[in-house]
């Protein structure tokens, strides 16, 4: 792709602000609880930035745009889900969970079960979710960077591993908080700005755009040659003349090839496909093929409704299980503030979500050519130079590429930190150098696997995360708070059973995408059965179990749900590593706000 | 041991016995002095009734345990069926799906821009309502 030198300054400033502002906040991070647990004297307010910050991955960011791009208005269910997702937080998990005084799942795990065997089990399963949710930010990390400089894709996933890496390695937790919470405004702004500016341009009326209109495919509207790097399925709505070099469906072109509706196409890899002027554009063979399919919600069919249902199910459950938001929780001062903090993300988000939408309905205006190329993920990332042209687009397009490189950043620093502390206290005994050591091991693992896979959808890959999350965690946290009889043999059948299933799925999956995509929906979205199976195995097994609940389950739930001002909470990692270190005058903070 | 709030002076305070185990059966006995108390000898009886787990303590607890869990399912069933209810709802009626409000087609509204003031507020109500419970809880324990 073009280079843009504007697109690599503001990468090169992300990255030196970032690792200014760790370095920063590491020099006060000496023990081990201030690693852990950017201490609970962080502000309510800049915490909810920093969890939001963190929240809003690369699947946010690019991934929805993208998916919107190409699936039309059923992807908005992302958005929704997210977000509601941390409602279901709120109302169940929030302040209970923070009672508890558990800083991480697996110690909840243990805290409320007494099992240190289920502890461990917990801790794979963080270990799993955490690097499915890492891998698909670090290949989005390096198509972001394809995008603006002529490096292949894996540049970019090492670049953002190593100077996460290097931050995490300095200073843990708390330089990561001050770090995200930066980025949140960082991506606010990088998104808000260029999104009024477009907005404002399409009102305005731009010369090249083809309309939305019903019953069309979307159209080129000048000739246009497009580059394949990888395979690609597509099918069109109406007969297109189009002159092909490469292989199509096993014949080698060179020359005129006519595209007609009804059968796909497969497009082998480093094939070129030019397009004239005023031509259809093909589609994904497994998305609407037509404008007006794509407007309308539910243009599926039956099996896309139970997906889309399954969909709801993994986001709205899968957030409470996400091991590297509940992290972040434990550092609220007690449950009142927990749920206010959850409160003031959840207006956040609310804030944020509008923004990726609009991007994603202007691409299919203005770069429906990733539509051929499979790179939907990139629809962001081109839109401004196609909108706006000449120096202003370069300029909004290298301030979108920064914003997206800080959403990289953000979610892979606190995915490896949170991956590294659960290694660390679980494996090792907790010393500060263990967890630098266990840092470099959390970031080889998913590197490895990012340049290993094929890049798939970023939203995609980070779904089917939600999905273990709310087969595994989701049923033992929320039927722990609120029901007495939980035993740790149920949890631990739960937690086998639902994450079983769901990885059974996502083996098959990846198999099923090698082999011609023939897997039915419950494999792509298994969690409207996963969940239900695993919440039923909970319950059923613990009741079968009732001579192993723990015998002061009273008093846990006592703790668990007795208001703040009683005086109940019992921090847990007090208890285990003694307290932080006497803070100096300044706070550790030496910016001010 | 028998040191006791009566002028109300002193700072609230807390104490909890050295060794922590999550496993023995005995109750840790916790003291609690609070500040403006009205009647701190019962404030401290109901507490420590709460923390040996008597009848009275347990039914207190359960009850609020209850009401917060009553809540919190009305409100996850009002989230799922302002939420569940779209995709059939698109899914059965192709012109509720076609139709357009203000050049914008209902569902891009409808998924994209409404639910977010939505969530924001069923929290926002969440919140009130449980701050409520625990003062309520707290004051009665109080009195």
């Amino acid at each position: 792709m073009e280079l843009n030198p504007s697109a690599i300054v503001g990468i090169g400033l992300i990255g030196a602000v970032t690792f200014y502002l760790g370095f920063h906040s590491s020099r006060l991070a000496n023990t081990t609880p201030d690693f852990l647990v950017a201490r609970r004297i962080v502000r309510s307010r800049r915490n909810a930035a920093a969890i939001t910050g963190e929240y809003l991955s690369a699947a946010s960011f690019l991934g929805i745009a993208g998916l919107i791009l190409k699936d039309g208005v059923d992807t908005l269910w992302y958005a929704v889900g997210f977000t509601a997702g941390y409602l279901a937080l709120l109302l169940f998990v929030a302040a209970p969970l923070r009672r508890s005084g558990a800083y991480t799942l697996p110690d909840f795990a243990e805290a409320r079960l007494g099992s240190v065997g289920l502890r461990r089990l917990a801790t794979v399963f963080v270990v799993v979710i955490s690097v499915l949710y890492l891998v698909p930010q670090l290949q989005g990390a390096g198509l972001t960077l394809s995008t603006v400089m002529p490096v292949p894709a894996w540049v970019g996933s090492v670049v953002v591993v190593v100077l996460v890496a290097v931050n995490a390695f300095g200073g843990g937790m708390r330089s990561i908080t001050v770090v995200q919470a930066f980025q949140y405004w960082v991506k606010l702004v990088a998104l808000a700005l260029p999104t009024f500016v477009l907005i404002v341009v399409f009102v305005g009326g731009h010369p090249a755009a083809s309309p939305l209109s019903a019953n069309t495919s979307p159209v080129f509207t000048s000739q246009k040659s497009i580059a394949i790097p990888v395979a690609v399925q597509l099918q069109v709505a109406e007969p297109v003349r189009v002159q092909a070099y490469g292989v199509v469906n096993g014949f080698r072109n060179n020359g005129p090839l006519l595209m007609a509706p009804g059968i796909f196409y497969k497009v082998g890899a480093n094939s070129t496909l030019v397009f004239p002027a005023g031509s259809p554009v093909p589609t994904p063979s497994d998305s609407p093929d037509t404008n007006a399919a794509w407007l309308r919600p539910q243009s599926g069919g039956l099996s896309a409704l139970f997906s889309t249902y399954s969909l709801i199910v993994a986001l709205f459950l899968g957030t409470m299980g996400l091991p590297h938001v509940l992290v972040r929780f434990y550092t609220n001062p007690n449950g009142r503030a927990a749920r206010r903090t959850t409160l003031h993300v959840l207006l956040l988000l609310g804030l944020f979500y509008l923004f990726p939408t609009m991007l994603g309905a202007l691409s299919r205006l203005y770069t429906p050519e990733l539509l051929v190329t499979g790179q939907t993920d990139a629809a962001i990332l081109l839109l401004p130079a196609k909108l706006v042209g000449g120096m202003g687009g370069e300029v909004l397009g290298a301030v979108i590429v920064a914003g997206a490189f800080a959403a990289f950043l953000s979610t892979s620093s606190g995915l490896l930190v949170s991956i590294a502390g659960v290694v660390s206290t679980e494996a090792f005994p907790g010393r500060v150098r263990d967890f630098r050591w266990a840092t470099l091991l959390a970031a080889l693992v998913p590197l490895v696997l990012a340049l290993s896979l094929p890049q798939a959808d970023i939203s995609l890959s980070v779904g089917l995360s939600f999905a273990l999350a709310a087969s595994t965690f989701c049923p033992v946290l929320v039927v722990g708070i609120w029901w007495r009889r939980l035993t740790w043999v149920g949890a631990a059948a739960g937690m086998v059973v639902g994450g079983g299933l769901v990885l059974t799925a996502l083996v098959l999956n990846i198999i099923s995408e090698y082999t011609g995509s023939w897997a039915p929906w419950p494999v792509v979205q298994p969690a409207l059965i996963t969940v239900p199976a695993a919440f039923a195995t909970v319950i059923i097994v613990s009741l079968c179990t009732q001579d192993k609940v723990p015998p002061d389950v009273s008093r846990i739930l006592l703790r668990l749900h007795a208001p703040d001002p009683l005086g109940f909470i019992r921090d847990r990692d007090v208890a285990r590593f003694g307290p932080a270190a006497p803070q100096s005058p300044t706070d550790g903070r030496h910016h001010r706000g | 041991m028998s040191r006791h709030a009566g002028d109300g002076r002193q700072p609230p305070e807390e104490r909890e016995s050295a060794r922590e185990s999550t496993s023995t059966r005995k109750p840790r006995r916790k003291r609690v002095v609070l500040n403006d108390s009205r009647n701190p000898v019962t404030v401290v009886r109901v507490i420590t009734e709460l923390e040996e787990q008597t009848s009275v303590g347990e039914a207190l607890v359960r009850n609020l345990v209850r009401a917060q869990l009553k809540m919190a399912l009305w409100l996850a069933l009002l989230t799922a069926l302002l939420f569940g209810g779209l995709p059939l709802a698109f899914y059965l009626s192709p012109r509720f799906a076609d139709t357009s409000v203000f050049g914008v087609r209902l569902p891009w509204l409808l998924l994209g821009v409404l639910p977010f003031p939505v969530l924001f507020a069923i929290g926002l109500l969440y919140n009130r309502l449980a701050e409520r419970h625990e003062m309520d809880f707290v004051n009665m324990v109080e009195s």
